[in-house]
């Protein structure tokens, strides 16, 4: 029996690399310090598990050896004339440089699950820039905390006791230090322990943040409500805003998916930028999958982009909406599909997971999920971060190495050796080896 | 493999060769005499002039905050485009390449080695995950150190051993080369949104000045014995004035210099080498800065030359980017990071007819031919700060040749041109001294030592241009030499051809260079007690998921180093 300390939890853009896992005989048998989420996936880490390699024939998923596998997924992509990868968001930095590798040399279109989530975020910071900061910062300075549109309660579960509210810090000891402030359209949990919860009317998160900084400048609101807001309770929001030391907004879903979209970040945006006029105030988006910021971050240094990117022409070519998984597969453009830890069939729309069925379809997953029981190739994969190891980035950017601590199932490789096996055949089947 | 390189006229200024025809052999990837080559193949070099490989010792191409500016910039992106080819990735971006694009173009300039000049010492994984990811240059990075808590505490109890042994780990952790300083203590102050003015505001809640930090980095570095000086932005870059800072910066480790040992190098000092009291009479300080810098042996610089281009300006100096996006109305990143420092991205364009722009774009110039000793500087743009580092042979031009400056000149804002003095100085540089300044003097002052030469023993690093001086008249003809110096004739990366005619071959990785400082037990574990005390309250991360190993590197050069005294 071991027990790793300082273990980097794989699950959600938290990246808490606070905990303890115990392990015999190569199973997790005990995880402390992890929450709810985090304990679930430790420990049932092996329940629904693809352990082999599937290949469809005649209808049904038969088991074959893992090169058999490779070589068919690699037919597949260097088959097809438009090919989607997609996913991205679950798996090693080191596996996503491989997979846009991938997609350059098969002339092919690659995206992660931003496009479906923070994707306003990244278009609202290329029109405004963002004023952020590391975690620390927060935990050690931040005497005012909103949460807008997100709960971290039942979201990003330790979000408020390792960095925000609950965090000790240099100049901020104790919960009596900071201000909470939630913004959101119901009393959400996170709500019931703020000091301050403003309770917006659903898609009027605009309206709101326009009213705020009007409260700012001293401008007067002639209406009495905003959004459902009294005016008195968002002037006394902006003079809190105000006179902080220190201001830290985390937003989430809420904020980026309700109407106006990118439009809310904006303003969000502008918000912030606005108070750094009076004082030190900083924004970061509530990221969700554990490595959706490192899928951002390494899309960009190999390609400039950080999401839906199109490389059918040689170079990338950046337009979401156009260029976005969903989007090629609504549109049905795409004649195969390699979808990596992630599971579009469960959450896309109906026209795009018909597309991508109908298709020649390769998933790359340590369990079975909806898309993959469709799926031509299976391959099993290790999890990132418990079974072997690989970069990922938190929310705020900051790199985190991922442990493996514990045995994969006999045979099943990380992501990495995969798509390097794929990307070799590929080239192999190009040159007419 | 073994290459004879004959015929060229090569310029080697380490070695005193000043465009001498001899042949150049390498074998195993080093500079070798001749009689050492058995089954050489002859490269015939006639009528090319050949120099060490270019060394870059200040350009921003990997990190947090470059990959900020890619994302703010999508818009850069479009300017240079180029498909993939068979072994080289596509090329995308102009001021923020990718970082594929990025060692593609320097090689195709006969560039070989690059510094990325500052990282963020806990962010410095993604740094080494995009500098494994730059191809063909050898590299290293900086970490930034000045208003790092660890620093600022063992500094104001006077504890020099202390923060030696505590920054001898952080090197080794972070795998870093040099220590950097940046605007020293006001990334600290700007974690409230304040700045510091001067060498002498103290840094909130830490109680220390400026001058006690680049004091004590100063003594620190020497303890250490780091093969390079302490690199400094000095306090209150871009401000009208600033240049009194910039002298206040150098004078003050004067008595803790030994003469004719460079151990202050002030980065991008066009930056800092502005007169006047406003935008509206901004002027230039350069010949203030060079005229100090003729007289002393303690301080080299870099020239971080503006060039007239929108580009993305990016530092860790926070207030400084805040400042330049009210200023300018620009979008703007800042990004703070715990207990460390911080930094800021701003688009900007420097514009011809902008009166502040052209007396910017004259003081770099002014500075670079006032300063007397070649060996004191370095050619940088403070990439891609004052403009994008492929423009780099325009400046090399400028240098050369005062038609080329004239031509420019012509073309600036006019009240700017009356201003400048350069339209009265008539040096123009040789090619002895441009290999100087763009590969001896920052191999030199980096403590590089197989870099920035051509003697036995060096790296094979030679780049090979179209460039006769017997032939051309390099004043007159400035536009052809910009041509030759912008597509080497061949760049050789460690005995390889890698790129041919402007053009990189393959898609190759050079070495990541870091210092390893070994410093005494009982010191190393005073330290383990100090990060064992506080890292876990600085910092949102674990103390042992903080070091990077060596492994994740792609291919490690560490450099061992005993510290001495400590
Ligand atoms: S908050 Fe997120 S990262 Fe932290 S333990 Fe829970 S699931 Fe894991």
């Amino acid at each position: 029996m071991e027990t790793f300390t300082g273990v980097t939890c794989p699950f959600c853009g938290c990246l808490c690399d606070d905990i303890e896992v115990t392990v015999e005989k190569g199973n997790i048998v005990k995880v402390k310090n992890g929450c709810a989420y985090s304990l679930t996936k430790y420990l049932n880490c092996n329940r629904d598990r693809i352990t082999t390699p599937l290949i469809r024939e005649n209808d049904k998923q038969v088991v074959v050896e893992l090169p058999a596998a490779i070589e068919r997924a690699a037919k597949i992509l260097s088959d097809a004339e438009y090919p989607v990868l997609y996913g991205w968001s679950s798996t090693s930095a080191e596996a996503i440089g491989l997979g846009i590798e991938l997609a350059e040399e098969v002339g092919g279109a690659i995206d992660n699950t931003t496009s479906v989530c923070h994707g306003p975020t990244t278009e609202a910071l290329q029109e405004l820039g963002l004023p952020g900061c590391t975690l620390g910062q927060v935990k050690n300075r931040a005497d005012l905390i909103i949460y807008w549109g997100s709960n971290p309660l039942q979201s990003h579960l330790r979000h408020m006791s390792r960095y925000t509210i609950g965090a000790e810090g240099r100049w901020r000891k104790s919960r009596d230090d900071r201000t909470l402030v939630v913004v959101d359209v119901r009393r959400t949990y996170t709500a019931r322990v703020a000091d301050y919860f403003i309770q917006v009317e659903p898609n009027r998160d605009y309206e709101l943040i326009t009213a705020l900084r009007m409260a700012l400048r001293h401008e007067e609101i002639e209406q009495e409500r905003v959004a459902g807001v009294p005016v008195e309770d968002i002037e006394e929001l902006a003079d809190l805003m105000m006179s902080c030391e220190f201001g830290a907004l985390f937003y989430g879903l809420g904020l980026t998916m309700s109407s106006g979209k990118n439009r809310n970040i904006d303003a969000a945006i502008s918000l912030v930028r606005d108070l750094n006029r009076w004082t030190k105030f900083v924004m970061i988006p509530m990221r969700g999958h554990f490595n959706v910021n490192g899928a951002n971050i390494v899309f960009l240094w190999h390609t400039g982009y950080p999401f839906a990117i199109d490389f059918s022409h040689g170079y990338p070519i950046y337009a979401p909406g156009a260029t976005s998984a969903v989007d090629i597969l609504s549109r049905g453009e795409s004649d195969a599909a390699l979808i990596i830890s992630s599971d579009p069939a469960a959450n896309f729309p109906r026209r795009a997971v018909e597309n991508l069925f109908k298709n020649p379809l390769i998933v790359i997953d340590p369990h079975r999920t909806v898309t993959s029981m469709r799926a031509d190739v299976v391959i099993p994969s290790a999890f990132v971060g418990i079974e072997c190891e690989g970069t990922a980035y938190r929310m705020d950017g900051v790199p985190i190495k991922m442990r493996g601590i514990a045995e994969p199932p006999k045979g099943v490789l990380p992501d990495e050796e995969i798509l390097k096996g794929i990307l070799t055949e590929i080239r192999r089947l190009k040159r007419g080896g | 493999m073994e290459l004879l390189i004959t015929n060229a006229i090569v310029y080697d200024p380490a070695n005193g060769i000043d465009g001498e025809k001899i042949d150049i052999a390498v074998k195993d990837g080093r500079i070798v005499e001749t009689s050492e080559l058995k089954d050489a193949k002859v490269l015939d070099a006639s009528g090319l002039v050949a120099m060490p490989g270019g060394v870059d010792i200040h350009a921003h191409i990997a990190g947090p905050k470059v990959n900020k500016g890619r994302l703010l910039r999508p818009e850069d992106h479009l300017r240079m485009i180029n498909r993939r080819r068979e072994g080289l990735r596509p090329i995308v971006g102009y001021t923020i390449p990718t970082t594929f694009t990025t060692g593609y173009w320097y090689a195709s300039m006969g560039y070989t080695t690059v510094m990325e000049p500052a990282t963020p010492p806990l962010e410095t994984r993604h740094t080494h995950e995009e500098l494994n990811d730059t191809p063909i240059i050898d590299k290293a990075c900086f970490p930034v150190v000045d208003s790092n808590w660890f620093v600022l505490e063992y500094l104001k109890e006077g504890d020099i051993q202390g923060c030696s042994a505590y920054l001898a780990w952080l090197l080794r952790s972070v795998k870093g080369y040099a220590l950097k300083l940046v605007s020293p203590g006001s990334e600290e102050a700007w974690g409230w949104g304040e700045g510091l003015k001067g060498i002498d505001d103290p840094v909130p809640y830490f109680d220390i000045t400026p001058r006690e930090i680049i004091r004590g980095l100063h003594a620190v570095n020497k303890l250490l014995k780091l093969p390079s000086p302490i690199h400094i932005h000095c306090n209150d870059l871009g401000s009208p004035g600033n240049y009194r800072v910039t002298l206040d910066t150098m004078r003050c480790v004067e008595d803790l210099s030994e003469r004719d040992r460079p151990s202050l190098h002030i980065v991008h000092i066009q930056f800092n080498a502005y007169a006047g009291s406003g935008w509206g009479d901004l002027s230039s300080g350069a010949s203030e800065l060079a005229k100090y810098m003729n007289s002393h042996s303690h301080v080299t610089a870099d020239l971080g030359q503006v060039l007239f281009e929108d580009t993305t300006t990016m530092t860790a100096d926070g207030p400084w980017q805040y400042v330049l996006h009210r200023l300018s109305g620009n979008k703007w990143v800042n990004h703070d990071v715990e207990a460390e420092t911080g930094g800021g991205i701003v688009p900007y364009e420097y514009r011809r007819r902008n009166y502040v722009n052209a007396i910017q774009w004259s003081i770099g110039l002014e500075f670079a031919l006032m300063v007397k000793d070649p060996w004191k500087l370095c050619l940088t743009t403070d990439h891609p700060n004052g403009g994008p580092f492929i423009e780099y042979p325009r400046i090399m031009t400028w240098l050369l040749s005062s038609k080329a400056r004239e031509a420019a000149l012509a073309r600036i804002n006019r009240r700017a041109r009356r201003k400048s003095s350069l339209g009265s100085i008539d040096r123009e540089y040789s090619l002895y001294e441009l290999a100087i300044v763009t590969r001896a003097a920052p191999a030199r002052i980096l403590g590089l030592e197989g870099k920035g030469h051509l003697g036995i023993g060096a790296d094979a690093d030679v780049s090979l241009y179209k460039l006769n001086p017997y032939i051309m008249d390099l004043s007159k003809d400035y536009k052809r030499v910009r041509e030759a110096l912008r597509r080497a004739a061949y760049t050789i990366k460690g005995g390889e051809i890698v790129a041919i005619d402007g053009e990189a071959l393959n898609t190759t990785y050079g070495k990541t260079y870091w210092v390893d400082v070994e410093v005494p037990e009982r010191e190393e574990e005073r330290v383990k007690r100090d990060l064992n005390e506080k890292f876990e309250r600085y910092y949102s991360v674990k103390l042992e998921n903080y070091p990077i190993e060596e492994r994740d590197l792609r291919f490690p050069s560490p450099l061992h180093i005993r510290g001495e005294g400590i």
